[in-house]
């Protein structure tokens, strides 16, 4: 790993500030949370930051609380902690139960919600959630509705050295989520969401295509009957990912097959 | 940077650089090579470490990034020539072949007790083991292995290490 200057400032103003600083250099600034993305791009030098701005010292960036018909988690939390929260589990049992499909346990004890999201790994799991969910991300310098915050592979709508600062769910009558893993990384070959959120059925798929993106037809069949019967023999459209695990027409019909279980969870 | 670490026990100040993984302080630093490094891609846990109580691949972490944490390394978790229960039950049961993903086994173990508690079932066990590779594929006495040991930490007073 190429060496680099570390800041760990203890305010998100002071952390705005250094990542403002750091980032005149070629290499640029880059924050850190859990690492647990950042890190092994940097080992492999797909980032070279001439600066890490760490956010592990930021206080009021962790934890979960409900208000009302909204569940909040703050940028920080690791996805153990989401796992294993019982206010989680009693607001959206779905998304504890992606939590817990995420890495493995040491990789949940220090990766984090804000890096996953900020990050947008086109195979990563709570870019589905989120999505379906239609979830909002607060940062420093104001807020992105679920269905604005993702534009394609490792892009989002966050300005350079903008921070999330918390995430935003609003509570569905059911949802979950289903996922089909790669034995050794653990990321998502395909991933599906399912929500009957008050404002409809929502669905979201990750890990097929360059980024998450919804499924309307899965959407317009699940309005139409929320039930496993309705989400079999659907199969994802758009333009697939081909790679050494799995080919485009694999991952197709492997949606399907991912959406009928999330829904057979969710009922 | 100047960072302060307990390590199994003793505090000192570590002069490392930024991007010093915490594996690399440990085994070049200090010559606590029983965290090993198997894949270096956060996959395999043989670098397993208990930062504050918590198991974490000390691989994918930055020492800096730790100031004023506490870390117990497999060198940390016997009491002197006594080897922690967990560590008794690895070879009371065979719970190694080659002995390489071992210390990542025994700390990843103490997590699962720490999460699951001693009455773990080794269906949980098996599962809760899938951030640990061993190329031996002798998961089965692993299983067998953390299953008595959390039952031995149970019956010593649900014995914790020190971090």
């Amino acid at each position: 790993m190429r060496e680099f200057a570390y800041e760990r400032p203890d305010s998100v103003a002071s952390a705005a500030a250094a990542f403002a600083a750091g980032d005149r250099g070629e290499g640029g600034a880059a924050f850190i949370a859990g690492g647990h993305t950042l890190l092994p791009a940097m080992k492999s030098r797909l980032r070279q930051p001439d600066t890490l701005v760490d956010l592990a010292g930021v206080p009021g960036l962790t934890g979960v609380t409900r208000d009302g018909h909204t569940l909040w988690i703050g940028a920080l939390t690791t996805h153990a902690v989401v796992a294993a929260d019982p206010v989680v589990a009693a607001a959206i049992p779905g998304l504890a139960g992606m939590a817990i499909l995420i890495g493995d346990p040491q990789v949940r004890n220090r990766g984090t919600i804000g890096g996953v999201l900020a990050n947008n790994d086109p195979s990563a799991d709570y870019p589905a959630a989120l999505l379906a969910l239609g979830g909002t991300v607060e940062t420093d310098l104001g807020s992105y509705a679920a269905d604005d915050f993702f534009l394609g592979m490792f892009a989002t709508a966050l300005g350079d050295g903008e921070i999330v600062t918390r995430v935003g769910f609003t509570v569905p009558r059911r949802s979950a989520y289903a996922k089909f893993r790669h034995p050794a990384s653990r990321y998502a070959v395909v991933g599906v969401y399912v929500a009957d959120t008050p404002t409809g059925v929502r669905v979201a798929v990750t890990g097929a295509g360059p980024g998450v993106v919804r499924w309307p037809e899965a959407e317009a069949a699940l309005t139409a009957s929320f039930t496993p019967a309705a989400a079999k023999g659907l199969v994802l459209g758009g333009d697939l990912n081909t790679d050494i695990h799995a080919s485009a027409e694999y991952r197709a019909h492997l949606a399907g097959v991912m959406l009928a279980r999330a829904v057979e969870t969710a009922v | 940077m100047a960072t302060t670490l307990t390590i199994n026990g003793t505090t000192a100040v570590h002069d490392v650089s930024p991007a010093t993984l915490l594996v690399d302080l440990l085994r070049d630093g200090l010559g606590l090579t029983g965290t090993h490094i198997g894949c270096d891609t956060s996959q395999c846990g043989a670098c397993n470490v208990l930062i504050d109580g918590v198991a974490v691949k000390a691989c994918t972490v930055l020492a800096v990034a730790l100031d004023g944490a506490h870390v117990t390394t497999i060198e940390g978790v016997a009491r002197g020539a006594e080897l922690h229960p967990m560590q008794a039950a690895f070879r009371e049961h065979h719970g190694l072949q080659c002995g390489f993903c071992t210390p990542g086994m025994v700390i990843a173990g103490l997590e699962i007790v720490r999460r699951h508690g001693s009455a773990v079932d080794e269906s949980t066990i098996a599962h809760e083991l899938e951030g640990n590779l061993c190329r031996c594929t002798g998961y089965r006495n692993i299983v067998t292995a953390i299953a008595a040991g959390a039952r031995t930490m149970s019956g010593a007073g649900g014995e914790t290490v020190d971090a």
